[in-house]
């Protein structure tokens, strides 16, 4: 890894003033990706500013509307917070599955959604969850938010700050996981939202193709029948989705069917315990 | 270049680094630390768990800048170095390793877990180590040490 000047600023101005003093600056949250990207040669910053002296961005905050988590709070801390579980539990359980311990301990929301890989996690809980990415230019709506592989709606300098999930009475996430990595060689999070009031259910899939998408058919059946059987007969089309040597196309489509019918049931078993919200 | 300060077991440490030093590198070459393992280099083995603030974290993917301030625990700071803690007991007793070259990453992460969870499934300890590759027992006999050094522990 090449040397470079290193800033670990204690404000968001200061953090964007070092950024753009440097040739070719990078944001530092956790390290979990950019650290071995650097290791690899395959970025090399003149200066690395480390967000983790902004003391407002590490946070969660719980009210009965919305799930309010700073850009960086560990994948640990959410997967432990009595609160995150309370409100939307599936949310908590998918950060406890990301990765393992040690990659939960450094790795933060919103270095994960700006990283944007398309195997992550968070990706289809932001999306599915209809959530609200904050930065310290604007807000960004989740269908917005994701452009493409490793690509968001992100300008050069803009730092995410937190993200608001609106709290839904039931959402689960299901993944099948790579055995050795443990990102999602397809992960589908389903959030029961009311159709009426809030633009009924949302199904986002993550780990099948480029980017994480949304499927329309399967959220239109469900807001008929919340349950495994209305998705039976609907299928995400192997073609676009990744093949690779982990999976290929074909089975990534038949797994997306697979864990949103498991992503279903788990959303309903957590609603009727009153794990969930309301 | 930066300077630095942390504990390192319970040592106050402080060094200029260059900022593109790694935690694992500064615990290695500069502290001369060799019990802390480097296998893959590449975040996923786990051989150079350490723990920063109570919590094992892969020093390979760490700065040693990111440590600044912070309480790094390394196998040489895990029990007294004379008596064998618990943990290291019940690795022995159930044979839970062969080559050892995992076993300081797989201490720390597993002595984590038993400050956080003192009665672990099997489940949960398989879960928490999930981070920690072993290239020779296959686990079992460390899931059952774990789950030994813990029933011991709880008393
Ligand atoms: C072994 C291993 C297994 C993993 N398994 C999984 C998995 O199963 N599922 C999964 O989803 N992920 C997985 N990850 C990735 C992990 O979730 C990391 O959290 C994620 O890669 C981001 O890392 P980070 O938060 O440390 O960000 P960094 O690596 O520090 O930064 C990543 C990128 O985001 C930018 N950035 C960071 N924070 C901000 C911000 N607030 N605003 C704007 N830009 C920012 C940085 O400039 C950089 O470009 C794994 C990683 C490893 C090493
Ligand atoms: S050497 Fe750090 S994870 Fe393998
Ligand atoms: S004992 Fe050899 S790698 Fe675990």
């Amino acid at each position: 890894m090449q040397d470079f000047s290193f800033k670990k600023p204690d404000s968001l101005d200061a953090a964007v003033a070092a950024l753009e003093a440097q040739e070719d600056g990078i944001y530092l949250a956790g390290g979990q990706t950019i650290l071995p990207v650097m290791k690899f040669g395959l970025a090399e910053p003149t200066g690395v500013v480390d967000l983790s002296g902004i003391a407002d961005l590490v946070k969660i905050e719980v009210t009965d509307k919305v799930v309010s988590i700073g850009a960086m709070t560990t994948h640990a801390a959410v997967a432990a917070s009595v609160d995150i579980r309370r409100a939307l539990p599936g949310l908590a359980d998918l950060a406890g599955l990301i990765g393992d311990p040690q990659v939960r301990n450094r790795g933060t929301l919103g270095g994960s959604i700006a990283n944007n890989d398309p195997s992550a996690d968070y990706p289809a809980a932001v999306l599915a969850l209809n959530a609200t990415v904050v930065t310290n230019r604007r807000e960004i709506t989740a269908d917005d938010f994701f452009v493409d592989m490793f690509e968001t709606a992100l300008e050069d300098g803009e730092i995410i700050t937190r993200v608001d999930f609106p709290i839904t009475d039931c959402a689960a996430y299901a993944k099948f996981a790579n055995p050795a990595s443990r990102y999602a060689v397809a992960g589908v999070f389903v959030a029961k939202r009311n159709a009426k009031t809030d633009g009924g259910v949302r199904v986002a899939v993550t780990g099948a193709g480029p980017v994480v998408f949304r499927v329309p058919d399967m959220e239109a059946a469900l807001d008929g029948d919340f349950s495994p059987d209305a998705i039976k007969n609907i299928s995400v089309p192997a073609d676009g989705l990744n093949n690779d040597i982990h999976a290929s196309a074909e089975y990534r489509s038949h797994l997306i069917g697979v864990m949103a019918e498991r992503a279903i049931k788990t959303a309903k078993e957590t609603n009727n315990k009153g794990g969930g919200a309301q | 270049m930066p300077k630095i300060t942390l504990t390192v077991n319970n040592e106050p440490v402080t060094r200029d680094v260059e900022a593109r030093t790694l935690l694992s590198e500064l615990i290695r070459e500069e502290l001369k630390l060799t019990g802390t393992h480097i296998g893959c280099d590449t975040s996923q083995c786990g051989a150079c768990t350490v723990q920063v603030n109570g919590q094992p974290v892969k020093s390979c993917s760490m700065l040693a800048v990111q440590a600044n301030g912070a309480d790094v625990l390394t196998i040489e700071g895990h029990g007294d170095g004379e008596t064998l803690t618990p943990l290291q007991n019940a690795l022995h007793e159930h044979h839970g390793l062969q080559c050892g070259f995992c076993t300081p990453g797989m201490v720390l992460t597993a002595d984590a877990l038993l400050r956080d969870n003192p009665d672990p499934s099997e489940e949960d300890i398989r879960h928490e180590l999930e981070g920690n590759i072993c290239r020779c027992t296959g686990y079992q006999n460390i899931v059952e040490a774990v789950l030994a050094a813990a029933k011991t522990m709880r008393g």
